[in-house]
């Protein structure tokens, strides 16, 4: 609709202008500002002037080396053994001072495989940061799909016509207005080794036959834990972004179906799910987003703890750029935060593009 | 609906409905369990977690526990604080933003379409990837006050409301909203002479209820429930919100009855809240959605 009355250069400049300026600011900029330090030695508050530093921090957050040994042997050439498996020099020795291996001084051991008689050693700069890394890509491969099935789940119930359905639309939805702050706090009490309501609920539900459990002080369970609870609060937003997509579907081609004699899972396999195909690539994509995010339940619930088991790249980046006022090092985080996010999108875009 | 009613038919329902009410136990039973818990005793709560008692105000049941979060924390600071911050976010961005949609969608202007692909970009900027370098930002921004020129925004009230009166997805909702609109109505009006402003406040404004709302929902519960910025940049107890204060509460010792109390106390409001707007709720969660 351009046109003579429409057209105002100074009208769009002023009405647009402030919003603009601030996402400037306030988005763009701390973005710009994220690449940037990330190459510095910037801190919050430092005597020193900033200078550049080139791929430091990526290299001290990044680097990795491997390491592969040969059991040790004794005078005879027999492997010594140590509790019954072979003894193998300590990656120590080769880490720590070691003039023939300058490439992994100060790097820790991440995990060892066996093959071969012989053992590689994989060692990380940073294994802290390595293991938050490992975590963060768990908690969203497993929430991804989970939650918005579940999600999925829920709008095929809600969307039945039935009498008082609002009812419970509006219960499944409540968790998403409580914060996750909140959530979290409640949730560690119901998680609760001695006392918990979830240790009380499964011990009278299989009467005494599961022992109690520590949920969120044990590293195999602690992960977990938070997983349930994340989806919990959050699989209600998820329910009603599908129950919108099943509403644009046009009830004549249920009618049709119906005249048709298509069976249920007939009726979802060639209506419903062609049907819900945009609205399921946008919900992988925000979940995944959302969940790359992970920080508020680790804050409250675990600290990253115990033994690293709930270490997520948010927290750690927290960890460096709040906690040790390290921004540059933070900001190194957030940059690889933004390739992981990104790229995923990307991938989950392209694998689920129209087919033509 | 034509009701034959056959035992079948009969069976189907029940079956139905109990699943639903299965499910919405699922969903309830943690936030019954905190009003209930925030009545009671430590001791008397965590013994009453072995039991159904557990969901139900029986026992030694008094507001103790809130007179008690009083006096550990200063509770009503925080309150007032999460609701000048919220409330003030939420206006100017509802002001900020439907000015940019206007702008964008009804006013012909030289670089609008490089402008508001930029801020649909901004969409995928997840804001944990920017709180870090905001955060060296904040420490060292500019600022005109009654005290003249002064540099570092932490520890203020501007700190927790400017940078978040903007952002991309409120602008894109209204332009989406905007988009709607009979566009003839507004050239319409053009012709006949009235002004930008006139048009934008008479004309659209009237006829943006529901995307305000939207907007307005949003942005109340996004700011209403933050935590990672005020963490970092609240230090003083005097300007921290209370999703910060909850911090006094699970420290060492944690008093399971106080943080019930304190957790009722600032979530029970909202839930009211999203219970009497239910349907403006969901409609504004659905809406994120269905244009995306």
């Amino acid at each position: 609709m351009a046109s003579k009355f429409t057209r105002s250069n100074r009208t769009g400049f002023l009405m647009a202008g402030p919003a603009v300026f601030l996402i400037g600011c306030f988005v763009i900029l701390p973005f710009l500002f994220a690449i940037a330090f990330s190459f510095t030695n910037q801190r919050l508050m430092s005597p020193n002037p900033t200078e550049w530093v080139g791929l430091s921090n990526y290299e001290a957050l990044l680097g990795l080396g491997t390491l592969t040994l040969e059991p040790e042997k004794d005078a005879t050439g027999a492997v010594v053994m140590e509790d019954g498996e072979p003894k193998f020099p300590a990656t120590r020795s080769f880490t720590r001072g070691n003039p023939d291996y300058p490439q992994l001084a100060g790097m820790r051991e991440w995990f060892s495989f066996d093959h071969g008689g012989s053992r590689t050693f994989v060692l990380a700069r940073d294994v802290v940061f390595m293991t938050a890394v490992v975590n963060t890509f768990l908690f969203v491969i497993i929430v991804a799909p989970v939650q918005a099935g579940i999600a999925l789940g829920l709008a095929l119930l809600i969307n039945q016509r039935l009498r008082g359905i609002n009812v419970f639309r509006a219960i499944y939805f409540m968790p998403v207005v409580v914060s996750i702050v909140v959530v979290s706090l409640l949730w560690r009490l119901i998680y609760d080794g001695q006392s918990g309501l979830l240790n009380n609920l499964l011990s009278a539900v299989s009467f005494g036959m599961i022992p109690q459990i520590d949920w969120l002080g044990n590293p195999d369970t602690a992960l977990g834990a938070i997983i349930g609870m994340s989806i919990w609060q959050a699989v209600g937003f998820h329910m009603v972004i599908w129950l919108s997509g099943l509403q644009t579907i046009s009830p004549t081609l249920y009618e049709a179906a119906a005249i048709e004699g298509a069976s249920k899972t007939q009726v979802f396999r060639y209506i419903t799910w062609p049907g819900l195909r945009n609205t399921a690539v946008l919900i992988l994509i925000v979940i995944t987003m959302q969940a790359f995010g992970l920080f508020a339940q680790i804050d409250v619930m675990t600290n990253g703890g115990p033994l690293d088991s709930t270490q997520t790249i948010v927290f750690q980046a927290v960890e460096r750029g709040y906690v040790k006022k390290d921004i540059s090092g933070g900001s190194a985080i957030s940059v690889v935060l933004f390739v992981i996010v990104l790229s995923i999108s990307l991938i989950q875009r392209w694998l689920t593009r129209e087919k033509s | 609906m034509a009701m034959i009613a056959s035992d079948n038919h009969g069976l189907r329902l029940v079956t139905r409905y109990a699943v639903l009410v299965l499910i919405a136990v699922i969903f309830i039973f943690p936030l019954v369990f905190m009003l209930m818990s925030s009545l009671k005793p430590d001791q008397q709560l965590l013994q009453d977690s072995g039991s159904l008692r557990a969901f139900l105000p029986v026992g030694d049941i008094s507001l103790q526990n809130y007179t008690k979060a009083f006096e550990r924390a200063p509770v009503l600071t925080f309150v007032f604080n999460s609701l000048l911050v919220t409330g003030v976010t939420v206006v100017l961005s509802l002001v900020l933003c439907s000015m940019a949609g206007f702008a964008f969608v009804f006013v012909d202007w030289k670089g609008r379409g490089v402008l508001l692909s930029v801020l649909l970009a901004t969409l995928i900027v997840p804001f944990e990837t920017i709180a870090i370098p905001m955060l060296l930002l904040a420490s060292k921004l500019p600022w005109v006050g009654m005290e003249g020129l002064s540099y570092g925004w932490l520890n203020t009230y501007r700190v927790q409301i400017v940078p978040f009166i903007a952002d991309g997805l409120t602008v894109f909702l209204f332009v989406q909203y905007f988009k709607d609109l009979p566009g003839e109505l507004i050239e319409a009006a053009r012709v006949e002479g009235a002004s930008w402003w006139q048009i934008y406040r008479k004309i659209v404004m009237p006829l943006s209820g529901p995307i305000l709302a939207t907007a307005a929902i949003l942005k109340f519960l996004t700011m209403y429930n933050q935590y990672l910025w005020p963490l970092m940049v609240t230090q003083e107890e005097g300007y921290r919100p209370v999703m910060v204060g909850l911090q006094y509460f699970f420290q060492l010792n944690v008093a399971w009855g106080e943080v019930m109390a304190y957790l009722s106390l600032i979530t029970v409001p909202v839930l009211a809240f999203y219970l009497y707007l239910q349907k403006a709720f969901i409609a504004s969660i659905a809406s994120t959605g269905v244009k995306g």
